[in-house]
């Protein structure tokens, strides 16, 4: 039994938890910046527009269908 | 060098590794997309451009959407390609860097699950309770469904019930790991679970619906679009998780472990 587990084991430690004091800067800038992308691929030049015109909406229109975002 | 016992994961390496399987669970999205849900696709943009043809009842919507169609400021070729390819990169690149930063917070946080487990974890949590709650509550309509009246309304919707439901789940989470202290992991998850799926329901059954879908609007290719919408969200989310999850199993090897961990 003792044996077994020992052999189960792994070789080398695995990391302990991330202090969230280390995650929270990324998750604000990243957490930001992929909110952007976000908007841009479901809803820019749908129900609100900060780029004039069609194209963004356009060419992302059939992402945006396929991916379950409401388009037109 | 030799690591400490409370060596911790590097943020920015998880975040690097999230970012090439978002890249990657993009192209996999793309694919799947490609092959089942183009069809879906174009066979509803011809019955949203010849209106007339097929029946009597959308007369009220179809003048409007026909403009739309023959505008044409992106042709049909580059949108259900580059157009489509840029669109899951984009999304899928956006998912893999939050779903690295949901593992960064969630690992050594859920019970004394193992790191490839936390993946296992965030992958059909994420997946649930931002592609297929949000999917159940307000299905995704393919176009020549939806009337443009409402767009505003249907898309603030839509984004709030996706960022309700996250949240939802994150509180469901912290609480189950709060009544496993009481009571035993599996009551535990059980209530938390159930708890989170009530609000759910109450929620669906209160936030406004909307039946927009055509009557001559054929019921087999709106079952087939929404399929293709789920599998692709599906395989985005299995893509992301699989490669993630292999990314960091070859990254926590002895050999490459420096680069995946600090001191902690």
């Amino acid at each position: 039994m003792s044996v077994s587990t020992s052999v189960s084991q792994p070789a080398v430690p695995l990391p302990v938890a991330v202090p969230l004091r280390a995650a929270l800067p990324w998750a604000i800038f990243a957490g930001v910046l992929m909110l952007l992308v976000t908007y841009f691929v479901g809803a820019e030049q749908g129900a609100v527009s900060l780029v004039s015109g069609e194209w963004v909406h356009e060419f992302v229109h059939d992402g945006r269908h396929l991916l379950g975002f409401p388009c037109h | 060098m030799p690591l400490s016992d409370d060596a911790t994961f590097s943020v920015r390496a998880l975040l690097v590794r999230g970012l090439i399987a978002g890249i990657v669970g993009g192209l996999l999205a793309f694919g799947f997309a490609a092959v089942f849900g183009e069809p879906s696709v174009e066979r509803a943009i011809g019955l949203e451009s010849a209106p007339a043809a097929h029946d009597h009842g959308d007369h009220a919507t179809a003048p409007a959407e026909h403009e739309h169609a023959e505008e044409e400021v992106v042709s049909r070729g580059v949108q259900r390609t580059l157009g489509l390819a840029t669109a899951t990169g984009a999304y899928g690149l956006a998912l893999g860097g939050l779903f690295a930063l949901a593992f960064a917070v969630a690992y050594g946080r859920i019970g004394r699950l193992s790191p490839r487990g936390t993946v296992v974890a965030v992958g059909v949590g994420g997946f649930v309770a931002a592609s297929l709650v949000p999917f159940l509550v307000y299905p995704p309509n393919p176009p020549a469904v939806g009337s443009p009246g409402t767009i505003g309304e249907r898309t603030g919707l839509a984004f709030g019930m996706i960022g309700l439901s996250v949240l939802l789940a994150v509180l469901s989470v912290y609480c189950g790991r709060k009544l496993a202290a009481r009571f035993d992991g599996w009551v535990a998850t059980l209530l938390a679970g159930v708890g989170y799926v009530i609000v759910i329901g109450v929620l669906a059954a209160v936030l406004p619906g909307f039946d927009e879908v055509p009557p001559s609007f054929p019921a087999s290719l709106l079952w087939d679009f929404r399929l293709a919408s789920l599998g692709t969200q599906l395989t985005l989310w299995a893509g992301i998780s699989l490669v993630f999850g292999v990314l960091l199993e070859r990254g926590l090897r002895r050999e490459s472990r420096s680069l995946m961990v600090t001191a902690g």
